[in-house]
């Protein structure tokens, strides 16, 4: 059985996530950034989200403070500043972004993880072990070379116990601007497939847009800002479904 | 199976085998007495092993998922396709090895011999070797911290029988991390050509570039050129193109204006990139018209010529 979690700095956090996937370059990061937004919208108002993937004292990037961010960026002096850790330094900063941050009141905790299965990911899933993580949101591309990677991700997510919420199949798919012809730029049905294979649900397929590339770039909300692309109904929709494991409780 | 405590400060550190969070590990008394500090055997080792390698280059990328290993793999495949130039390529992506998949030797196995390892060849002169050919199943995952990770990529470059060698391609996973580091301390004194780059057009990725690019200088890696991946596509039906990873700032061009490295190409997207590295076939041969092989042709005779320039003086093969 494991020890009650301390009264700590997560305390007051309902719900973790982790967003995870033995691919790089996958959209980790975005599907990140996309379901806290998501969740903020889908919510009720006043609920507070916050990302996690490194750093100190929570950023807040809007007004009311619903949205908080942490990361390692906001430590470097300058942003092309490269972290040349090793993996024993990268633990160390991943449990004090665990433990030594005032999080407050939280109804989700997003934490974005790099690609693999190594130490930064046994480090956070170490850390997180005594707050009994909602699960992880497993991110992949349709191709059979992410697939591979990705398949040893539920492995990892496997052994340590961590529960696979579901696999999300990104960049699945690209409709030409000019004619909506639909091409498989990254093939297609892998996410599916890896899904059933290994026993998860799979959570949705999120295609190619442009749009949504450029918003993160230049900072905006997608969610608000592009509710007609073909990329929105599928990010609403797995928010939906995490929304529906892990309500908020009555309004 | 761990072999450093969590809180490990680090061998060289001065903290070294005399932490709090040293008591109990095993390397303790190695640490404390400062014998781990020293500069590692293997370094010579590798050294004299590298000495039959003439040129090695080393694929980076700051970002995940932009082309790194599709890109070593057919860099390999255009240069093996010389038959008098003898290619190796050496999977360091200890987590995630997608050179298997792409070279279309999943399922093979790595053989010992008295000389070594064998790598496993595609062809006569294209030797390849990957942490996949050791795992048994494909759903296996590789949950090592760095120091064991470390281990693997010393066995790679001292244990290999690589043979006689005109390039050896090493490709690695994002970041700027163990893999990176070991790699670079390991071939140190073998004399590295330099880094070939990979981006993708968006900020997002050039950001995490411009970190390895800084990376590189720390440590003192010379850089061949950035590769500018992904960028474009052509509708297969109209024809017309469209920017899917929008180069928000200029993509890699202004970059390596801004950093003064140069850039070596930009390869645009081809949907049967894709599916030739899932089918394990080299996609020069699955399209050899296609704008994304002339770009990748262009590149590989821009590294070759950059290789011939870095020929280091008073090395040759055949003895000194």
């Amino acid at each position: 059985m494991e020890a009650a979690a301390e009264p700590g700095n997560l305390a007051g956090v309902r719900h973790i996530i982790l967003v995870l996937s033995g691919k790089g370059g996958v959209g980790k990061s975005t599907i990140s950034t996309e379901l806290a937004l998501a969740l903020r919208h889908a919510g009720k108002k006043g609920k507070a989200v916050h990302q996690c993937d490194s750093g100190w004292v929570p950023v807040f990037v809007d007004q009311e403070q619903s949205i908080s961010l942490m990361s390692v960026g906001f430590l470097l002096e300058k942003p092309d500043e490269a972290v040349v850790w090793r993996g024993p330094k990268k633990n160390a900063l991943i449990k004090q972004f665990v433990s030594d941050v005032a999080w407050g009141q939280l109804d989700y905790l997003v934490v974005d993880t790099p690609p693999g299965t190594s130490d930064e990911h046994m480090a956070v899933v170490d850390a997180l072990r005594p707050y009994s993580p909602l699960g992880a949101l497993v991110v992949t591309t349709p191709q059979a070379v992410s697939v591979g990677d990705v398949r040893r991700e539920l492995t990892f997510c496997k052994k340590v116990g961590l529960r696979v919420i579901g696999v999300v199949e990104n960049m699945s798919g690209f409709v030409c601007p000019h004619c909506e012809e639909c091409t498989n730029i990254f093939s297609r049905g892998g996410g599916e497939e890896l899904a059933r294979h290994a026993g998860v649900p799979f959570l949705g397929s999120v295609p190619l847009d442009p749009e949504l590339t450029r918003s993160l770039e230049e900072g905006r909300d997608f969610i608000q800002g592009f509710p007609e692309s073909p990329a929105f109904p599928a990010l609403s929709c797995i928010a939906q479904k995490i929304l529906n494991e892990a309500p908020v409780g009555l309004s | 199976m761990e072999e450093v405590p969590h809180d490990c400060p680090g061998v060289s550190s001065a903290q070294a085998g005399r932490g709090a969070s040293c008591q109990g590990c095993p390397n303790q008394g190695l640490c404390a007495s400062g014998a781990a500090a020293a500069p590692d055997p293997a370094i010579e080792e590798i050294k004299e092993k590298m000495k039959t390698v003439k040129h090695k280059i080393l694929v980076l990328s700051g970002k995940g998922g932009v082309g790194k290993s599709t890109f070593s793999a057919h860099l390999a495949h255009g240069l093996a396709e010389d038959e008098n130039t003898q290619v190796a390529l050496l999977d360091i992506d200890i987590c995630g090895p997608s050179i298997p998949k792409i070279m279309g030797l999943e399922g093979e196995q790595v053989h010992q011999s008295g000389s070594g390892w064998s790598p496993v060849f595609l062809e006569d002169n294209l030797g390849v070797m990957s942490v996949g050919f050791l795992l048994s199943s494909p759903d296996d995952a590789v949950i090592w911290r760095g120091p064991k990770k470390n281990g693997m990529i010393k066995q790679f470059l001292r244990d290999v029988d690589w043979g006689e060698v005109d390039y050896l391609i090493v490709d690695t996973p994002p970041g700027t991390s163990d893999e990176h580091l070991s790699a670079v301390q390991y071939l140190a004194a073998a004399h590295i050509d330099g880094a070939v780059i990979i981006t993708t057009p968006q900020e997002v990725s050039l950001q995490d570039v411009r970190k390895e690019i800084n990376f590189c200088h720390k440590v003192k890696l010379p850089i061949i050129g950035v590769v500018e991946n992904m960028s474009g596509f052509t509708c297969p039906k109209c024809q017309k193109e469209s920017q899917i990873f929008l180069p928000t700032t200029g993509g890699a061009e202004v970059m390596c204006r801004d950093l003064k490295v140069p850039l070596l190409g930009k390869v645009p997207l081809d949907p049967r990139i894709g599916k030739s590295c899932d089918k394990g076939e080299s996609f020069f041969a699955e399209a050899p018209d296609s704008p994304a092989t002339l770009a990748y042709r262009s590149i590989i005779q821009r590294i070759q010529e950059s290789c011939s320039l870095r020929q280091p003086k008073g090395e040759n093969l055949v003895g000194s």
